[in-house]
């Protein structure tokens, strides 16, 4: 019946038809990163200069890969809560151990990368093993990681980066084609987000990480290796947030708390790129644009002239207000 | 043998219906460890001082009470994550309010009891009308307070006048105030849940929530209730908490990790975490223990970072110590 009503159609209407399917198709995180865009250069000239632009991208590379990460535990129907202890751990074990000293940089990071897989096979162990929901053991562990990397530096930071350290969070590439300054810190997002789009869009790996979020007793009776998956989405997550601590500390220096609050706005960044907390959804390049949607948001808050600490209000109602929308408009279908 | 009197009886069945759980067990281990490391390692003093076995008593009031308002909720099968914002915003607008001035302390309970309930009924409304899992409702609740208070009030704010630090100073013969108003609380939970429609309510909703309402329940009204309550025990903590420090600051509630260690607390305490079994007497010593593992560590001198260490550790293991049995997957 259908078919026969197309067919009749014109061959314009018929195109715009096809347009609009696939516009309908478009994640909501696309056209509102645009609109924010365009109101974001309107209200600053800096952003409409490709240095602002660069420098906009560079400066929430970070938040992306730490979203990427929470990505992975939220569509498994977990959460990671520990992501920012991780990143304030990473700042200050890092600023003991390069001891001023450029040559420490790399084994520096090699140490904090085993750190931060050691933190992933904790959390993912003792919720899968030992069945501690797993908001529970992030939050006992944002508070372990936090101590331990207070004791181990002796509760404030030594030393200070060196620049080999800071190049991954605040470098540029300088004299490129078109873009004439490219932050090395969006390049290493670009990795990690190819590389995280294809385990998890095109490896069998993403595919049961959606199956454990969606029914982990179906996926567990189809085969999928349950408590594996799970472990590995931890340690993923903690891995990224190793890599985003670099950056963060990398752009913005030394501070003991320079890691609090990243997890949530990491969840946010999620839930704004679509992902559906409780598992059984997720997608790399959408939580990208999610967390740069979330800090675009801000950028705009900012220059209307609202005070930084209601970012925390906006984050938190913009969690409600989506989970909340997905949860009615899902009851609706039922 | 069965020629028991009737008092003997009534107090056996007064006694039984306390539901004494089994982690008082554990509270008596624990308290006797803490005691030979101490005498072992220190001065022995959590033995032989009286001063400080008591004080154990009154750093068990900020987190106890609260944690029977989080008993509530989690009984009813839901969670609050809100608490040590709460805290934090009782403790800065009763001194805010307060200014140092006797007449203002009516007002000042007034006003943060209803923003507690204002709090409460938001969360109840968001997890009940909304669908939202209660678990990221009031994680963004507890982000919209915080994000309230630190762009209000950035350090101490006002002050408590004398007369009200009677809370937390006070003494009634050899017994703290506090304390006696922490028991309180604690037996008002007891009555609510076993004596009260409502507290039946709460088991029937939180053990099965169909079922419930099929039975005819109004369950989001009881999961609403549960929120409620749960938010005006956490105003009480922060009035506790203020008194005791003299002026509110806003940094009180997540440094004392009032919403993750009173959830800990209630877990050792034998309450489900899935909700629909448990009580306060077991939340009470799972505070007790809190606080004699932090007289303890006082005592033997242990780096504060190093704290913050064993708390995480602490609050993990104690909880996996229950769920390790059991056959559900969590996530």
């Amino acid at each position: 019946m259908t078919t026969t009503t197309i067919s009749t159609e014109s061959g314009f209407s018929k195109i715009l038809r096809n347009v609009w399917t696939a516009l309908t198709k478009v994640p909501p995180v696309y056209p509102i990163f645009i609109v924010l865009f365009i109101l974001v250069t309107f209200l600053s000239p800096t952003y409409s200069s490709m240095n602002g632009i660069m420098a906009f991208l560079r400066r929430t590379a970070p938040l992306a890969i730490l979203a990427v990460g929470q990505m992975m535990v939220l569509s498994s129907g977990g959460f990671d809560l520990s992501q920012g202890s991780v990143v304030t751990m990473v700042c200050l074990g890092s600023s003991l151990l390069l001891n001023n000293d450029p040559a420490n940089a790399y084994p520096a990071i090699g140490i904090m990368m085993a750190i931060g897989i050691g933190v992933g096979l904790v959390n993912g162990l003792v919720t899968s093993y030992l069945k501690v929901p797993s908001f529970i053991v992030t939050l006992g562990m944002m508070l372990l990681v936090k101590g331990l990397a207070l004791y181990w530096v002796g509760g404030a930071p030594k030393g200070y980066f060196t620049d080999n350290w800071r190049m991954w969070g605040r470098g540029y590439i300088e004299n490129v084609p078109i873009f004439d300054r490219f932050p090395i810190g969006l390049i290493l997002l670009i990795v990690v987000g190819g590389i995280a789009w294809y385990i998890f869009h095109r490896a069998n790996f993403g595919k049961q990480v959606l199956a454990i979020g969606d029914n982990v007793k179906a996926a567990k009776f189809s085969g999928v290796k349950v408590n594996f998956v799970r472990v590995s989405a931890f340690v993923i997550s903690s891995f990224l947030a190793v890599i985003g601590g670099i950056m963060t500390g990398g752009y913005g220096g030394v501070n003991v708390t320079i890691g609090e609050g990243m997890e949530l706005q990491a969840i946010a960044g999620c839930v704004v790129g679509g992902v559906l907390l409780g598992g059984g959804k997720g997608s790399v390049p959408n939580v990208i644009f999610g967390a740069y949607t979330l800090e675009i948001l801000f950028t705009v808050l900012n220059l209307l002239g609202l005070p930084k600490p209601y970012r925390d209000v906006i984050q938190g109602l913009i969690i409600i207000a989506t989970v909340a929308y997905v949860a009615l408009s899902t009851r609706r279908k039922r | 043998m069965t020629t028991t009197t009737l008092p003997g009886k009534r107090f056996s069945q007064f006694f039984r219906s306390l539901n004494i759980p089994p982690v008082y067990y554990f509270l008596i281990v624990i308290f006797l460890g803490s005691g030979i490391l101490d005498v072992i390692y220190s001065d022995g003093q959590i033995f032989s001082n009286q001063a400080i076995r008591l004080n154990i008593l009154v750093r068990s009031v900020a987190l106890g009470i609260v944690a029977v308002g989080q008993t509530l909720v989690i009984i009813s099968g839901s969670i609050d994550l809100s608490v040590a914002y709460m805290i934090s915003i009782t403790s800065v607008m009763s001194s805010y309010i307060m200014q140092g001035q006797t007449e203002n302390i009516f007002l000042a309970i007034v006003v943060v009891f209803a923003i507690g309930a204002l709090v409460g009924l938001v969360n109840g409304l968001i997890i009940t009308k909304l669908h939202v899992n209660p678990f990221i409702a009031t994680l963004g609740v507890g982000l919209i307070l915080k994000g309230i208070i630190n762009a209000t009030f950035s350090n101490y704010t006002g002050s408590v006048p004398r007369s009200f630090e009677f809370f937390g100073y006070e003494r009634l013969g050899p017994i703290p105030v506090s304390v006696i108003i922490l028991f309180l609380v604690v037996l008002g939970g007891w009555f609510l849940l076993s004596r009260t429609k409502f507290g039946s309510h709460l088991y029937g909703v939180g053990g099965n929530v169909e079922v419930a309402r099929l039975c005819g329940l109004r369950t989001d009204r009881v999961v609403i209730g549960a929120h409620i309550l749960c938010s005006m025990t956490a105003v009480l903590t922060g009035l506790f908490i203020v008194s005791r420090l003299r002026a509110g600051a806003p940094w009180v509630g997540p440094d004392g990790v009032y919403d993750l260690e009173s959830i800990a607390t209630v877990v050792i305490g034998g309450t489900l975490l899935s909700g629909g079994k448990g009580g306060v007497w077991g939340t009470l010593a799972g505070v007790i223990i809190f606080s004699i593992l932090s007289t303890a560590f006082n005592q033997l001198g242990v780096n504060p970072y190093l704290t913050l260490v064993l708390r995480g550790a602490i609050v993990i293991l104690a909880v996996a110590s229950y769920t390790y049995r059991s056959k559900n997957m969590v996530a």
